[in-house]
């Protein structure tokens, strides 16, 4: 049996949905037996959402004041402290698990296996490299496997587990060099980026961070997120949490809006997974086009309000 | 004396297109354009703002890698940096070894400061920062945006997925550099003649006595699945009866 151990990404109370992607991927490894590992001030709110995902055998969570903030220095000992009777430890492939699993894998002597796309096996999985212009087949020759989970690549495990819910304290000594200040989340009523079926997503060709807001009403109408390039983040259209790529964020929607991106690899490497790519772009050169399902050679802003016109009459 | 050690690692330049070998054992890299990891430069860059503005003495870059990662130290001295510190080998060192690699280099020199890119855009593993604070038991801020430094403290924000973190960190600390802490200078031909008289120490991977065993063991080397080109379209009429065929309007 494996017995592998994912670690909850959670904020204000709540389950992140990266973590029902994370469980799918544990599933995928052969005879396995799935445990959340809740870290929080007070874990039992969330422990109880990650209870019910299928294919969850059991919920732990760890309390402590110190938890309350996802710090790496801080989780990373409390995790390693547990990670005894686990041959995997799995976490997502978002900023919260880029930060900590690394840590964490130092701590158990092994190196990460970083964004699995694909599990071929107890040790062997699947992961992309240059920006996903070749996948590599991995085998993972420690004791311990410690791994990121490309959230792309795996459904959310539906509802209807019941898993039992336990209460942990790992005797770990929690360091006191890394203090939490503040966090300024882009307040928004829309659906998240990486999450959303839907995504409205802009280039350097808006021009400014007011012609963005174009954007932003387009994607209200069609219940979108909004996603940008990174010179449209870099120039201040949109603000960075909205890059989509290889070094945003890595998205899997069932429709991608791309207006005045040209379609550099490092951009594509964030929407391969697209079910639906469309691009609107006046160059019929840009490279967007040899991976666009449907292609628009225009002028956006012209498009754009047709679009909502033709959606307003719809 | 106020060091900051910054990593350089010579990679498959950005604007190449890498093809996968038809015997799937790697991707080719004969005769392809290398550079320094685009992150590291930022890395490095932030590193010699600091030196400028007189809170650290010296910037020392150090890569591991096969002989010719000269060329990215060189660049780097060419950069600013002081001082290059090259642990020559020609095998493949996970991130693991390269971190363990790192901390005999931090034992060796007493940095104040560590600064990585946040990953290499070759492998796209992103862990080398954290793997070193982990093992040096010292802070992490990965994915920065923006660093000041205190006397005996930073304060770093960082680009997470909600947006804007901030934290303050106990130095000696590791930090991981995002795409926009900076914008890297460009080097300058005076620049490199002056580079090639700057110290550049090699060192063997025996000398520092790191352990490098291998955890990941590399299979396979295979393309990705490729896209089908699409159909296009004439107007924005025609788009959306594309999208209501497909039910996505
Ligand atoms: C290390 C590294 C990491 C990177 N990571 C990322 C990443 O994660 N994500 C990312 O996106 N990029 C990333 N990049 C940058 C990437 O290489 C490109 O520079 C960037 O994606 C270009 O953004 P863009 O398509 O908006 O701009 P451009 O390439 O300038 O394209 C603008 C497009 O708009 C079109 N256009 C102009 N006006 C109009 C109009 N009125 N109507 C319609 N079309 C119009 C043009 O034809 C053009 O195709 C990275 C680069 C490096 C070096």
């Amino acid at each position: 049996m494996n017995r592998i151990l994912v670690i909850a990404e959670h904020a204000g109370g709540r389950l992140n949905p990266s973590t029902a992607k994370c469980v799918t991927c544990a599933r995928a490894i052969p005879q396995a037996e799935v445990t959340v590992l809740v870290l929080a001030a007070d874990g039992a709110p969330v422990a109880a959402q990650a209870a019910t995902l299928a294919g969850v055998a059991r919920v732990v969570h760890t309390d402590n004041p110190a938890n309350a903030q996802p710090l790496a220095a801080v989780l990373a000992p409390q995790i390693a402290a547990l990670a005894g009777p686990y041959s995997h430890v799995l976490g997502p492939s978002t900023t919260f698990g880029r930060d900590l699993m690394p840590r964490v894998a130092a701590l158990l002597g092994t190196s990460q296996i970083s964004d699995i796309m694909a599990v071929d096996g107890d040790r062997r999985f699947k992961r992309p490299v240059y920006a996903g212009n070749a996948i590599v087949t991995v085998e993972v020759t420690s004791d311990k496997i410690v791994g990121t989970v490309r959230v792309a690549s795996f459904e959310a495990a539906p509802a209807g587990g019941n898993a039992a819910v336990e209460s942990a304290a790992p005797a770990a000594g929690i360091p006191t060099h890394t203090r939490f200040v503040s966090v300024s989340a882009g307040k928004s009523d829309r659906p998240d980026l990486q999450t959303a079926s839907k995504v409205v997503s802009g280039g350097r060709a808006l021009g400014s961070a007011e012609n963005f807001e174009i954007l932003y009403r387009l994607a209200d109408r069609l219940g979108a997120a909004v996603g940008a390039s990174r010179a449209a983040v870099d120039a201040g259209y949109a603000p960075n949490e909205l890059q989509v790529g290889q070094t945003g964020k890595i998205i899997s929607p069932e429709l991608y809006l791309a207006f005045g991106i040209s379609g550099a690899i490092q951009h594509l490497t964030g929407i391969k997974d697209a079910r639906t790519i469309v691009a609107v772009n006046k160059d019929s050169e840009a490279p967007i086009f040899e991976v666009a399902d449907i292609g628009l050679v225009a002028d956006l802003f012209q498009v754009v309000p047709e679009l909502e016109r033709l959606l307003g009459a719809g | 004396m106020k060091k900051i050690l910054v990593g350089v690692k010579r990679v498959v330049d950005y604007n190449v297109r890498v093809r996968v070998k038809p015997d799937g054992t790697g991707v080719a890299l004969d005769g392809v354009k290398m550079s320094v990891n685009p992150f590291d430069e930022i890395a490095l860059e932030e590193a010699l703002r600091i030196r400028e503005r007189g809170q650290a003495n010296e910037v020392v870059v150090a890569s591991i890698g096969p002989a010719d990662s000269q060329q990215q130290l060189r660049t780097a001295l060419a950069m600013g940096a002081d001082r290059a510190l090259h642990v020559q080998t020609d095998s493949t060192i996970e991130p693991l070894g390269v971190a363990r690699a790192f901390l005999k280099l931090v034992e060796r020199e007493n940095p104040f400061l560590v600064i990585f890119g946040k990953q290499a855009i070759d492998d796209d593993n992103g862990q080398t920062g954290q793997l070193l604070a982990s093992l040096w038991d010292r802070p992490q801020v990965t994915f920065a945006s923006r660093l000041e430094l205190g006397e005996a403290t930073a304060r770093v924000t960082r680009e997470v997925d909600a947006g804007l973190e901030t934290l303050d960190v106990d130095l000696p600390a590791v930090i991981t550099a995002d795409l926009r802490l900076n914008e890297p200078r460009y080097v300058k031909l005076p620049d490199i003649m002056k580079a090639k008289k700057k110290p550049l120490e090699t060192l063997s991977l025996a000398d520092l006595g790191a352990d490098t065993r291998e955890h990941l063991r590399i299979v396979r080397v295979g393309p990705p699945s490729q896209r089908t080109k699409g159909v296009m379209v004439k107007t924005t009429e025609e788009l959306v009866e594309a999208l209501k065929k497909k039910g996505l309007f």
